[in-house]
């Protein structure tokens, strides 16, 4: 019990993450897109076509959060203290983009707003892509705690996977605008999903390539025999999804290149995965070095377990009953 | 660990929590309102009701983000300024935070769209439900908030092993000893708070003349509500105040100013506490009324605060001043809504102009009784985290002071900008009123939807 139950909170864990990265991913990736959109009324459908989700988006950034700290309150009491500024400048970043949408709807001058806006979801991404590269490169631990310096983070590797942040969710903003709107805007949205699909295949190569270079763990587990047998796949199928993005976006697919945004997303996201498993903390805390007390881990599984399945479905349920295109001057509220 | 990291997380969390309160706390009252709103729509189907249920619909939208993104500050704050306090506790508060995600903030958030931007694409059967799955979603989140909270203050059903803390017995910890007390004040409070919010609402179009049948509805509607719920949270707040002096005497002891616990305790109208003198400077005081209130007993005995060492103590002055404000609030609340009941009675509610003007407003009143209540009640625990079992000096994070002070600047900046704008453009919506959003034709998002083809708004 000791050893599946932490494997399980991983899971949901890591399942959760997947899910905030791709559902608030798409609705950020509006708000750097933002900026190149011509007029007042496109960006009014932009935001229309995100409008009724991003609330229940950025709850999962919540259940990473708090799930983090209910199943490995160890893990969450070294990496938070370790990545603190890039933590609260995400999480205030989030504030500003979170009501300059709420407030534009109301507002008659929007310049400020947009800026609110568009600058809070590129910083948020950016922040959350240096959470991740100083996850990625190691945090100092000594005796449980952490012990590094206030900016022990901020390395030129933390910076790389803030931008690499910055075009994905920008990727995946632009494939659900393909999606989701017609127009001048879904017009603008495919062009600029062929220029973000070429920046987020190098920022992928990039950190592909850096990873092993840097870090030796990393190195022994994709080249080691047996291990390469099996992992060699993960590459390759990355490179025909990606092809399959840039098919769809050239052939005028609505729905595949959004799908195909998804499945790199989760590509990139199993490479991390398969990269730092069991560390929770890389290099020297594992899931099981940090998991709660088994008995809140299963009272919290219980409650998740079937809970979980019902919030899925109401999403499921949201998403369906706001399917279809948003028109351009459609009203709102 | 530098004093100085400490005391700027203190001050950060007590700022970036007193923010955050505000919002939930109108949200629990607003959502349950919505939803009444649309129950007595269905049911007589009169316009009215709906118009109001769409103008606080967007009130509760501006409000309920603001709510969102503080809220998720909270959830990472834990960690980011309280490592020690997670890493020791977080096998039992945990999963009550980890609860309050799944069961409410999920129900709310997704709902919230539908509710938002339903109307004219479902039935209105669907608008209604969603408005009550919020309101239900809401009352869940306090439920799961005040039991952790209240675990702090009323630690139970756990054992201590190396300074960590185990859960033994998840009844105990959720209900425990302070929890349904905690749990029914803190709900009342936003009942009312929203109550007051809406009596204003109604007061200003009143006295403008605009909007004058909705003002009458909200009117009637807040003062029937106010005028039981405000006099019912004076003895619930008794009930809970006795709970406090079972649990936590010293904070009781604080509350009231009363050092010396070999004496009765007189009621302190106003006082001038001195930590290190351990006597108050300045007192103006009913003989025996802590006791009386207290102990029902003139000659009752309560503990005093040098029934503990100056180590233990809480800040007396800032307990005792909190108080103070809260009750004042409340007993200002109680006088309002019986003098409109009464206005109401004699059929002169809607013609009593000053009485209108001044309800129009006091529209703050209870966000006041709400912050200085929680001053009190988290001053009073100090100078533990959690009551009897962690210091809030053994809590904090291993994070530099400079880092903190940077934060906290940004912090106060930020939500400085987010606050000024979030009541510019309520009132704004307020402004607004209730028939202007009505006339504003909702047309369907997506024309493909069979029930929006249905459905004409």
């Amino acid at each position: 019990m000791d050893w599946y139950l932490p494997v399980i909170w991983a899971g949901l864990i890591g399942t959760a993450v997947a899910l905030y990265v791709i559902l608030d991913g798409f609705d950020l990736g509006i708000g750097i897109l933002f900026p190149f959109a011509h007029t007042e009324r496109e960006r009014d459908q932009m935001m229309r076509s995100v409008a009724p989700f991003w609330d229940g988006n950025e709850t999962w950034l919540v259940l990473g959060g708090g799930g983090l700290w209910v199943a490995f309150p160890g893990a969450y009491a070294v990496i938070m203290p370790a990545l603190y500024i890039p933590v609260i400048v995400m999480l205030l970043a989030l504030v500003f983009r979170g009501v300059a949408f709420e407030f534009r709807t109301i507002s008659r001058s929007k310049t400020w707003l947009n800026g609110a806006f568009s600058g809070g979801s590129a910083l948020a991404a950016f922040a959350q892509g240096v959470i991740l590269g100083g996850l990625i490169q190691g945090i100092p631990v000594k005796d449980g705690a952490y012990a590094g310096g206030a900016l022990t983070w901020a390395t030129p590797f933390a910076v790389l996977c803030g931008l690499a942040m910055i075009a994905g969710y920008g990727l995946l903003g632009a494939c659900w605008l393909v999606m989701k709107t017609e127009g001048a805007v879904a017009a603008r949205a495919r062009r600029q999903a062929r220029a973000l699909l070429g920046a987020v295949l190098f920022f992928m190569a990039a950190v592909s390539i850096w990873t092993p270079l840097s870090e030796p763990r990393i190195a022994e587990r994709w080249f080691a025999l047996p291990n390469f047998l099996f992992l060699w796949p993960v590459p390759v199928v990355t490179a025909l999804v990606a092809y399959g993005l840039w098919r769809g976006l050239e052939t005028g697919r609505e729905v595949a290149p959004f799908l195909a945004a998804i499945a790199l997303f989760l590509l990139g996201y199993l490479g991390l995965v398969i990269s730092n498993f069991p560390y929770l903390v890389p290099p020297s805390l594992t899931i099981w070095d940090t998991a709660a007390a088994a008995a809140s881990q299963i009272f919290m599984l219980l409650g998740t377990l079937f809970l979980l399945p019902m919030i899925l479905g109401y999403v499921v349920f949201v998403y369906w009953l706001f399917r279809g295109k948003t028109r351009e001057g459609e009203s709102y509220h | 660990m530098d004093v100085d990291s400490l005391l700027l997380s203190r001050l950060q969390f007590a700022f970036t929590i007193t923010f955050h309160i505000i919002f939930p706390t109108f949200t629990i009252g607003l959502s349950a309102y919505i939803a009444t709103l649309g129950v007595l729509w269905l049911r007589t189907g009169d316009e009215r009701y709906r118009r109001l249920m769409r103008f606080w619909t967007r009130i509760f939208a501006v409000s309920f983000a603001m709510g969102v993104v503080s809220g998720i500050v909270m959830s990472y704050e834990f960690g980011t300024n309280w490592s020690r306090f997670s890493a020791a506790v977080g096998n039992v508060v945990g999963p009550l935070i980890g609860y309050e995600v799944l069961t409410a903030f999920f129900l709310e958030a997704t709902f919230l769209g539908v509710l938002l931007f339903g109307f004219g694409r479902v039935p209105p059967w669907l608008s209604v439900l969603s408005a009550a799955i919020v309101a239900l979603g809401t009352t869940m989140s306090a439920f799961w908030i005040l039991s952790a909270n209240s675990w702090m203050q009323t630690p139970a059903g756990y054992a201590l092993r190396d300074g960590v803390a185990y859960p033994t017995d998840w009844l105990a910890v959720i209900f425990n000893p302070s929890f349904p007390y905690r749990f029914a004040h803190m709900v009342n409070a936003a009942y009312l708070t929203t109550g007051f919010v809406v009596l204003a609402v109604g007061a200003r179009f009143m006295l403008a003349g605009r909007h004058v049948d909705e003002a009458r509805t909200m009117l009637r509607m807040a003062i029937g509500l106010t005028a039981i719920l405000a006099p019912l949270q004076l003895l619930i707040g008794d009930r809970h105040g006795l709970n406090t002096l079972a649990h936590q005497p010293i904070k009781i002891a604080a509350i009231e100013a009363h050092w010396d616990g070999s004496k009765p305790g007189d009621f302190h109208v106003f006082a001038w506490p001195d930590q290190n003198a351990e006597r108050n400077a300045l007192e103006i005081s009913i003989p025996r009324g802590a006791s009386l209130i207290l102990t029902h007993d003139p000659n009752g005995l309560f503990p005093g605060l040098t029934s503990v060492p100056p180590s233990d103590r809480p800040p007396v002055a800032i307990v005792f001043f909190a108080f103070r404000i809260m009750l004042a609030a409340g007993l200002f609340m109680i006088a309002a809504a019986l003098y409109g009941a009464f206005l109401w009675w004699r059929g002169a509610l809607f013609e009593t102009r000053w009485y209108l003007r001044v309800m129009a407003h006091c529209w703050w009143i209870g966000f006041v009784a709400v912050i200085a209540g929680w001053v009190t009640t988290e001053s009073g625990r100090q100078p533990w985290i959690v009551q009897g079992l962690l210091r809030t000096a053994d809590a904090s994070s291993p994070v530099a002071g400079g880092s903190v002070a940077l934060t906290l600047a940004l912090f106060v900046i930020a939500y400085a900008v987010v606050f000024s704008f979030g009541i510019y453009y309520i009132n704004r919506l307020i402004g607004q009123g209730p028939a202007d959003a009505a006339t504003k034709t909702v047309a369907p998002l997506g024309g493909a939807s069979p029930i929006a083809a249905a459905q004409s708004d």
